[in-house]
């Protein structure tokens, strides 16, 4: 993955990672100034009670990060972790199928995508949040192909997907945060 | 990180799904090419019939039978093609030419790098920009034609679907997916162009010594990165009030074509927000580029330093920081709080202050220069020309109590043509003629080259200087014709200019009668025909697959050494050992 | 080629700047009392910007044609004192200029968007849609009826959604489609759109306003001039937005008045 050009140090993949939460970070500030702009321009604003599974999702969500965090470390000490990152896909993926019965829970009391605006940024910050874990998935995926290929871990790729994975931990806590707050 | 050094052998790897930044900042231009032509095209037929209205343009009744029954364009029509014209050029032609395509091309070499940092994002990049293209041409062909809301896309005329006019149904709809797609391909472009520009560089290649055209690149794609981050969601929100029935941009109690429409509780004015909060520094995406671009290349032609380099970067830096704080200022009149227009047009007037720096660092470089009269350095002095025509006219629409009167007229229309349509095509034009020799190995014909570049020239102050004129008479944009009343004086003038475009379009065929004869007829290039410093030069012409031939460059000196004595002659290249280099 | 370059530059800026200077295409005379500031910023910035222009078109120019590569090996010359005493010089140039500008600039735009609204101000209410504008005076009552959209019917001529069964103020309000205001005296339109954005334009008023959906918007002005000139849309609302226009009516009090009392009786 190094090549002889580079600066000692300087890892691509964990810059790209941080550009790429910069400008995550950002169209998510974007949608949540929308949000504040929506819930003071009009009256029909009729807060969404978030459905208790979304607590359950959190929990998973941070455990994974924790698995990963263990795995990443665990490679680093030159041991095996190949175990506790499919853990952390399983977990991720666990969360996603929460995810989808949140948003079945949603329909059950009659709220759709155009029901009321609060529901309508519950679908939006989910779905979001779900697409960008998705690609996260992905990433552990082949990570996992390329540690039993070779068991000698592409670390700059292990330390960005790690980045990336705490950060959608982050990133979902503000949401709900942002979603159980009448902000 | 490139993927591989060797060349790809099969023809789809080397040419259409090509890793190699190369291919992918020409396929860029060559895109731009297209939509060039696209948006050209298109805005002669609103200069022929704001000129003649009844003027039956021949073949339009057959490619638009809806819109143009015999040839006889309705302002409907008229509507639909200048919001085509806008999208086309701003997206597609100001935003991928001078950024994506030649930051494409050149940024990589230009720091020393084999490749951009995630080569694989890069060929996405380009794709996605295509598609967003193609989805955005099938507008002209959905039965309701093309949308018609101008480039802006102001809700609720382009929220509320079918009822708001002919193209506000399925052509809206493509309209917002196409911008969205787009900023997600612009996206990829930016999160590569920093990560190489920070992580990539070749050894001895400081910040500081790299070239100012990089430098632009690497700015310009810090404000891609957060503009299209914001662009992104007002597009899918848009999208969302169209065929989901929410409503983000849609008040309560609208009656559109004599239906009250079922939406309720969202803000026009959200949207507006939301777009300019991207909108402006578009604006400075476009003409970014340009800047680093003639910094660049007019110290090569001037055969000295280009005077305050590190002033330079620090004006583009306070532009791109100063560029997110001004957007208001295109809402002056909008009906948002009238305090926030003084607020806006404070940072506003204050952005003219390092834009005027750049322009006074330029022509300090001409002076006591020995200024050769290359195509590319007159098209670098045609640029400060144009650009401070452009800037000084935003000094009116600044000030919110003239922009009370400028606000809707061909003043406006002025401005931004100079600005960032024209400034950034002439910066486009430098690049191409300077860099052509580096990317084909060819050079390009300077005698077309010169005559291009002054009848250019002509054109550009024939076409857009007399908008100005209009405007201070009151005449307001985006009308179709004007035929009745108090606009009828302007008949004689809005003609001129139609001959003015129409010839500025026709010199542009020297232009392509150029490229092409150029590209398999041209003179052979040496690897540095211009005698310049930066790394592209030092490799040869065109580049090999992997740039620098598998040696990784060390870089000993800054851009701007010219004018003293070195081992080349009057200037000392950036990968010449310290031991040889003296200025 | 400098030579060439510079006298082409030299033709350019000798034509723009004339034909401004010559006013061969310019601003309407103004009707409106806040016009003069407005008019009056313009031709300050207006000086501003053309010795700008001018000074720095000449100034590539003349480098142009004086710098030119002679071939003789003279050697190049820097730039007098470098970039920091030029970069200094011209930054507290456009500053004070931008401050100056800034300072005036606020009166006069706070003269028209944030002076609180007369009292003695006629009250006007404006409904700009696709693709008219229609004015409503307040009747003999001197009150404006509640506007419902869901009434709107502009076949029956109900173009504010007016109720005038329940609504008692709603019935003796006037509506025209045209602006007929007295000269001399304030008004104040109550500004909203019915289906899209629209602008409300009169260049000789020097006044420009955006009608939003969903809000209320208010402006005022007041007509010097005895004058009968077209209010334009500026703001894109459709196919039909080229044709919206409207006019606007000057008119002596007693007239006004009198225009007034044939169309509550029309």
């Amino acid at each position: 993955m190094t090549s002889p050009t580079l600066a000692p140090g300087s890892s691509p993949a964990r810059t790209g990672v941080w550009i790429g939460i910069a400008a995550i970070t950002m169209s998510f500030t974007a949608y949540t100034s929308a949000m504040v702009v929506r819930q003071g321009s009009g009256a029909d604003w009729h807060h969404v009670v978030l459905p208790g599974i979304l607590y359950l999702d959190t929990v998973l969500l941070l455990l994974s990060s924790g698995t990963l965090e263990l795995g990443r470390r665990r490679l680093r000490a030159g041991a095996s972790g190949a175990m506790l990152l499919t853990v952390t896909l399983a977990l991720g993926l666990l969360f996603l199928a929460g995810q989808l019965v949140a948003w079945r829970g949603l329909a059950a009391q009659g709220l759709y995508l155009s029901s009321n605006p609060a529901s309508d940024f519950f679908y939006i910050f989910t779905a979001l949040h779900g697409l960008h874990l998705i690609g996260g998935i992905a990433a552990l995926g082949y990570l996992l192909g390329r540690l039993r290929a070779d068991p000698a871990p592409p670390w700059s790729a292990l330390e960005a997907v790690t980045l990336y994975w705490h950060f959608m931990g982050v990133l979902w806590l503000y949401l709900l945060v942002v979603l159980a707050t009448r902000l | 990180m490139h993927e591989s050094s060797a060349p790809p052998t099969s023809f789809l790897r080397k040419h259409v799904f090509s890793l190699d930044h190369k291919v992918i900042g020409k396929q860029y231009l060559d895109l731009a090419l297209v939509a060039v032509v696209t948006g050209m095209v298109l805005s002669w037929l609103m200069r022929l019939h704001l000129a003649y209205p009844e003027l039956a343009i021949p073949g339009l009744g057959r490619i638009a039978p809806n819109g143009a029954a015999g040839g006889v364009m309705t302002p409907e029509l008229y509507l639909s093609i200048m919001t085509m014209h806008g999208t086309i050029m701003v997206f597609f032609v100001l935003t991928t030419a001078p950024f994506a395509g030649f930051g494409n091309y050149i940024l990589p070499i230009q720091v020393g790098a084999e490749d951009m940092a995630f080569p694989r994002f890069n060929m996405m990049s380009f794709w996605v920009t295509c598609v967003a293209f193609l989805v955005l041409l099938a507008a002209f062909f959905v039965p309701e034609g093309p949308p018609l809301s101008g480039w802006t896309a102001y809700a609720p005329l382009s929220a509320i679907g079918k009822d708001a006019g002919p193209g506000q149904g399925t052509g809206q709809t493509l309209w917002a997916i196409s911008i969205g797609i787009f900023c997600i391909g612009q996206l990829l472009g930016s999160l590569n162009f920093i990560a190489t520009t920070l992580d990539l560089r070749a050894r001895g290649m400081t910040l500081m010594r790299m070239p100012l055209s990089t430098w632009a690149w690497f700015i310009t794609s810090v404000i891609g990165l957060i503009a299209f981050s914001v662009l992104l969601p007002a597009c899918v929100l848009l999208v969302l009030d169209r065929v989901a029935g929410t409503s983000f941009f849609i008040p309560a109690g609208l009656v559109v074509s004599d239906r009250l429409q079922p939406h309720a509780g969202g803000s026009p004015l959200l949207w507006q927000h939301l777009f300019w909060f991207f909108g402006h520094p578009e604006v400075y995406i476009a003409i970014l580029p340009g800047f680093g671009i003639v910094s660049h290349i007019l110290p090569a032609f001037a055969r000295k330093p280009l005077l305050g380099p590190k002033v330079a970067i620090s004006c583009m830096a306070a532009i791109a920081f100063l560029s997110y704080t001004v957007w208001g200022h295109h809402m002056f009149l909008s009906g948002m709080n009238p305090l926030s227009a003084t607020l806006f047009s404070v940072p506003t007037l204050i952005i003219t202050i390092p834009a005027t720096i750049m322009v006074l660092l330029w022509i300090g470089t001409v002076y006591g220069a020995r200024m050769r009269f290359t195509t590319p350095a007159l098209f670098c002095l045609g640029f400060v020309s144009v650009f401070v025509s452009g800037g000084i006219s935003g000094f009116f629409l600044a000030q919110p109590s003239i922009d009370t009167y400028l606000h809707g007229t061909y003043f406006v229309v002025g401005h931004f043509h100079f600005v960032m349509g024209v400034a950034a095509m002439f910066g486009i034009f430098a690049a191409t003629y300077f860099w052509f020799p580096k990317m084909y190995g060819r050079m390009m014909n300077e005698t077309l080259g010169k005559w291009h570049f002054f009848l250019t020239l002509i054109g550009v102050y024939a076409t857009f200087m007399p908008m100005h004129y209009l405007g201070l008479a009151g005449n307001i944009r985006r009308y179709s014709a004007f035929t009745d009343d108090y606009m009828k004086g302007s008949l004689p003038l809005h003609r001129f200019i139609t001959m003015a475009a129409l010839f500025t379009g026709a010199v542009q065929l020297l232009f392509f009668a150029n490229l092409i004869w150029s590209r398999f007829r041209g003179a052979k290039a040496p690897a540095n025909p211009w005698g310049a410093t930066s790394l592209e030069w030092s490799i040869p012409s065109p580049p090999p697959h992997d740039n620098f031939g598998g040696k990784h460059p060390v870089v000993a000196h800054g851009p701007n050494e010219y004018g003293g004595t070195g081992p080349e002659g009057d200037h000392v290249m950036q990968a010449t050992p310290e031991s040889l280099g003296t200025v | 080629m400098g030579k060439l370059f510079a006298a082409i530059i030299s033709a350019i800026t000798a034509i723009s700047a004339g034909v401004f200077i010559a006013r061969i295409w310019w601003l309407p005379p103004d009707i409106s009392v806040l016009g003069v500031g407005i008019d009056h910023q313009l031709m300050e910035t207006m000086v501003a910007a053309g010795v700008l222009f001018v000074s720095s078109q000449l100034t590539l120019a003349f480098f142009a044609w004086r710098y030119a590569d002679a071939g003789d090996g003279r050697p190049v010359k820097a730039f007098p004192g470098g970039a920091t005493p030029m970069v200094a010089l011209a930054t507290l140039l456009v500053s004070a200029e931008i401050l100056v500008l800034i300072v005036v600039g606020t009166k006069v735009w706070g003269g028209i968007f944030l002076a609180p609204i007369d009292p003695q101000a006629l009250h006007i209410d404006v409904q700009a849609e696709q693709f008219a504008f229609y004015f409503r005076y307040p009747g003999p009552d001197g009150k404006l009826g509640v506007a419902h959209p869901e009434l709107i019917d502009d076949g029956n001529g109900n173009f504010f959604g007016l109720d005038p069964a329940n609504d008692t103020t709603a019935r003796d309000d006037i509506v025209s489609a045209s602006l007929n205001v007295p000269v001399g005296r304030p008004i104040y339109l109550t500004m909203h759109a019915k289906d899209v954005g629209h602008s409300f334009f009169v260049p000789e008023l020097r006044l420009q306003q955006d009608f939003v959906p969903g809000l209320v918007i208010p402006l005022q002005f007041t007509a010097t001039t005895v004058a009968k000139k077209e209010i334009v849309c500026t703001q894109l609302c459709g196919l039909g937005h080229f044709n919206m226009r409207a006019y606007l009516e000057v008119m002596p009090d007693s007239q006004f008045m009198q225009w007034l009392k044939d169309q509550a009786n029309f």
